[in-house]
């Protein structure tokens, strides 16, 4: 099971009652806006998204475009952040950077967990030795370290957003997989599951209707986590120049630009490091709302 | 059966999982789009080099027989030579790891200090105003890109208040404590979100426990009864879920080397990233693998001796 | 180890204790007005279903409430010391030495990573002055007290490594370690085996006898009450609705829901053909009925015990009850013995 929920003590391995599963299977949607942090995880991710794709009418200035007689200026009123050292304006790089990062990052996400659930649902429902094949596949993903292997890839696949595609689907599956696995092992033994299998339903049926709506919040809560971290991912790989490639901005490179100028304009660097780390806290806000809303503790 | 027994199987489990590692790592070189030799080669790509490669890795072979010429010379301690330092890639690795791991160390000796006491401040009162600031911490430590952490410290405290030394390892024990502070902190804070989460959530399961109102009815004065009743216990599941991530706390070393220029392995990959030299960065990746196997184990003891529940003849 | 002379004056006493639980429904009014008197030497029951303030009473008496829940009046008074005002540290002294434990689940109450001779002798460690060969010493000679077989060996053990009943043991010895004059009981045999319980009873009762220890025995089984205790009071919503004599209260029950209790006991020298429950539910402690806790469940219920709730009010020596009409359940006794 992945960190998070370890700590929040889900996924109990061993079955719980017909009406746990059923208060599961029906979130309190009717109370969601009260929960605090999901509400302020949302208006903050509400924000930047909102920052991010309005950015033409937010800001007038192109991202790429260099001003080498304005360069290193501190805000201002004309650059509300000030410019870079080739001039290009902060806020405008900010945005469209931001543009980006959250672009690739939410696509990035949705790759790693459609295949970590296909897998991880074969790998529950059918049991046996598709069940063994796939967790030990997962043994030997999980057995690198995270950003070793995406580097790695990266390296191999040669830099650029295509290969951050590629290699955080190759590594991100098992967290997937292991999550839908778990959920499955304990709802295939439901009643509503025997229900449906006794009424001659195929299996095909059982998983995709049944099962899946059912199991799927905590990979959806999982996601949430893991955009956070394949956000630091692309950014991390960006800074060292194998992500997201010049001219496109991105917070990453910022930051790379930013830091042989720490000492004197630190905002350069500071700011875009600011940014993931606001819409790192937005995302994790989001996440830790939503579990929990779906899991009715006392 | 005793200890040693039960170490020996969990290895002989493992064994599985090492080569899983090894035949990824072998295949990494097959993901090259086109050529291998050729692209690896890049500008310095002449039809000698590219051929000396081929030979030395086999391409022309099947695959088979290229995975076992691979394993082969693995058993031998060979794992190729360096393309830019031309020396062979095992000593290079063996001369960068000492930093390395006193990276991971200290990263976790400090995680450790500084999640400790806040997981304690926060489950002392549950949902108070000090449980709600020390679970906020993470929310922000997990959004936080290590090496923008690492180069507000060093700047700060490196570069401006010249505390400690801007780059490098340091020499002699004291100077690696020195030198060595700020990226082991950062690398610390990146990992003490997790950790503090899961303390606090084992702490707060210990506390409302059964056998803490026993002991605090014996009249267990505070100390002993943190310590040896609500501690002990609590530790249990955060070793495991410190297990799970050290591969997170790893992968983080990487980032943290290149910044603070530590002569780790970390950044021995990212530099060999740069240059191109496969063979190098194959090696480390393996290295990597093969370490994280090896804390798993030791995790696994660690937890076996912490436990006695869970009997050595499991 | 309490001088057995001084019968007027009680160990323990127990003066009009207020226990509320802040819940999310409200203020759950757990422990409403017990009064309670623990003599030298005697073993004291109180009984009553899950949720009747029991085991929230005993909690009191040492400091051990839950977070959520707190004295709001009353005073426990022990050697002239009210405990309800002491602080932890202070308590800790109270602790051991002179009150006890016992509780209900031995396998979750004792700690698991901490071998079960340590556990036993931490007491005498903390607070006897013992060091620590002395205070294994001690623990050894305990566990043979209460009857662990080859001591030695299982000192070591960790306590999963033991049967429930052996678990029970352990708890009770520690509770004696540092010959306590009083130990709190909290359903120490609801979660054993019958055959075990009888032994465990056997065994507190002997024990207790020997050192002339008080205990307050809490449970919800009426026949446990009559194998081990002296008194008993009877505790329903809070509130203690009966009080007397073991052989008082069971031979001539004078509140309905004693006799209610005693009904759906079974009793092997007179098996019924059915037990009777009693009918209803027990009430919201947060907005318990008016007047009389019990009458919406009581077929002798009238209009006066729809007003007030009536008091304890002794009805003979040392038999106190609150039911205004007492007198039906006697009655209702004398038919049913005509009846046999």
């Amino acid at each position: 099971m992945s960190a998070i929920s370890l700590s929040r003590g889900t996924g109990s391995p061993d079955s719980s009652p017909p009406a746990a599963t059923a208060e599961r299977a029906q979130p309190r949607r009717h109370r969601w806006y009260r929960q605090p942090a999901l509400m302020a995880g949302l208006v903050i991710i509400g924000l930047i998204l909102f920052a991010v794709i309005a950015a033409p009418l937010l800001t007038s200035y192109n991202p790429d475009a260099q001003n080498l007689n304005a360069t290193l200026l501190g805000p201002s009123a004309h650059h509300l952040l000030g410019t870079d050292q080739e001039g290009r304006d902060t806020f405008a790089r900010l945005l469209y950077g931001g543009r980006v990062d959250i672009r690739v990052a939410f696509i990035a996400v949705l790759f790693p967990f459609v295949l970590g659930t296909v897998l991880g649902s074969v790998a529950g429902y059918f049991g046996g030795w598709i069940d063994i094949l796939i967790m030990r596949l997962v043994d030997i993903v999980v057995a690198f370290p995270f950003f070793v292997l995406i580097i790695a890839l990266v390296f191999v696949l040669g830099p650029g957003e295509r290969s951050i595609y590629i290699a955080i689907t190759l590594v991100g599956w098992v967290s997937y997989a292991r999550i839908i696995r778990g959920e499955i092992l304990v709802a295939k033994r439901q009643e509503y599951v025997l229900a449906a299998q006794s009424g001659g339903l195929s299996n095909l049926r059982i998983m995709g209707r049944h099962l899946l709506p059912n199991v799927i919040t905590q990979a959806i809560i999982y996601a949430m986590s893991d955009i956070v971290q394949d956000i630091l991912a692309i950014v991390t790989l960006s800074y060292l120049g194998l992500g997201i490639q010049p001219p496109t901005p991105d917070w990453g490179t910022m930051i790379s630009n930013g830091q042989n100028f720490l000492t004197t304009h630190w905002e350069l660097t500071t700011i875009p490091g600011l940014a993931v780390v606001v819409t790192g806290l937005g995302l994790s806000l989001i996440g830790d709302g939503l579990a929990d809303l779906l899991r009715p503790g006392q | 059966m005793g200890r040693m027994t039960f170490v020996f199987r969990r290895l002989l489990l493992l064994v599985p999982t090492a080569l899983g590692v090894t035949i990824i790592t072998f295949f990494m070189i097959h993901l090259i789009p086109g050529d291998p030799a050729r692209t690896i080669l890049g500008i310095h790509a002449t039809p000698r080099a590219i051929a000396i490669l081929h030979r030395e890795w086999g391409l022309d072979r099947p695959l088979a027989s290229q995975y076992w010429l691979f394993m082969d010379r693995l058993f031998h301690g060979n794992l190729g030579m360096s393309l830019y330092y031309n020396v062979p890639v095992w000593g290079l690795i063996t001369s960068h790891l000492p930093a390395t791991l006193w990276l991971i160390c200290y990263a976790a000796v400090l995680a450790i200090i500084i999640s400790v006491p806040l997981a304690m401040i926060a489950a002392s009162r549950k949902d108070g105003i000090r449980d709600h600031v020390v679970r906020a911490v993470p929310l922000l430590g997990l959004g936080m890109p290590a090496f923008w952490l690492a180069l507000i410290l060093q700047t700060e405290f490196a570069v401006k208040y010249r505390l400690f030394p801007v780059t490098g390892y340091g020499t002699g024990i004291p100077g690696h404590l020195h030198a060595m502070f700020l990226p082991a902190l950062t690398v610390a804070i990146a990992l003490c979100p997790v950790v503090i989460r899961s303390l606090r959530a084992s702490m707060l399961n210990v506390l409302g426990a059964d056998y803490v109102t026993t002991a605090r009815s014996k009249g267990v004065p505070g100390p002993r009864l943190f310590v040896r009743h609500v501690l002990r216990n609590a530790v249990i599941p955060a070793v495991t879920v410190l297990g799970i991530n050290i591969g997170f706390l790893i992968g983080g070393t990487l980032i943290v080397e290149q910044v603070f220029a530590i002569p780790g392995i970390g950044a021995l990959m990212i530099n060999s990233i740069f240059s191109r030299d496969f063979p190098v960065v194959q090696g480390i990746a393996l290295t990597f693998g093969i370490m994280v196997v090896l804390v798993n184990l030791l995790t696994d003891v660690a937890y076996a001796s912490l436990d006695p529940r869970v009997r050595f003849d499991r | 180890m309490n001088g057995g002379d001084s019968v007027s004056q009680p160990l323990l006493q127990v003066d009009d204790l207020h226990v509320e639980i802040a819940s999310r429904r409200g203020i759950v009014r757990a422990v409403d007005g017990v009064s309670l008197e623990v003599p030298a030497g005697e073993a004291v029951g109180l009984v009553g279903e899950s949720g009747s303030g029991k085991s929230m009473t005993l909690r009191a008496i040492l400091g051990l409430l839950p977070p959520e829940a707190r004295v709001t009046a009353g005073k426990v008074l022990l050697d002239g010391a009210d405990l309800a005002h002491l602080d932890n540290r202070q308590l800790n002294q109270i602790r051991g030495p002179k009150i006890a434990m016992i509780f209900q689940e031995p396998m979750s109450a004792l700690n698991p990573v901490m071998r079960v001779g340590s556990q036993i002798a931490e007491g005498p460690l903390v607070h006897l002055g013992m060091n620590r060969r002395q205070a294994a010493e001690r623990a050894l000679e305990l566990m043979r007290r209460v009857g662990i077989p080859d001591p030695e060996r299982r000192y070591r053990s960790f306590p999963h490594e033991f049967s429930g009943g052996m678990r029970q043991r352990v708890m009770i010895a520690i509770a004696l370690s540092c010959e306590p004059s009083l130990i709190l009981c909290d359903e120490p045999t609801t979660a054993l085996d019958v055959t075990i319980q009888d032994q465990i009873l056997r065994l507190l009762a002997r024990l207790c006898r020997e050192s002339g220890t008080s205990l307050v025995f809490v449970t919800h089984d009426l026949p446990v009450v009559a194998q081990v205790c002296h008194q008993l009071a009877v505790m329903y919503a809070g509130e203690i609705v009966e009080r007397g004599t073991v052989e008082e209260v069971l031979t001539r029950p004078c509140h309905p829901y004693t006799l209610g209790l005693l009904r759906s006991a079974p009793d092997v020298d007179h098996p019924r053909s059915s037990l009777a429950a009693i009918p209803g539910s027990p009430p919201s402690l947060v907005s318990p009925p008016a007047g009389c806790r019990f009458h919406p469940r009581c077929k002798f219920a009238e209009e006066d015990c729809t007003v007030t709730d009536p008091p304890l009010r002794l009805i003979d020596a040392g038999h106190a009850t609150a039911c205004l009409h007492y007198e039906r359940c006697l009655d209702e006794l004398r038919t049913e013995g005509a009846d046999r």
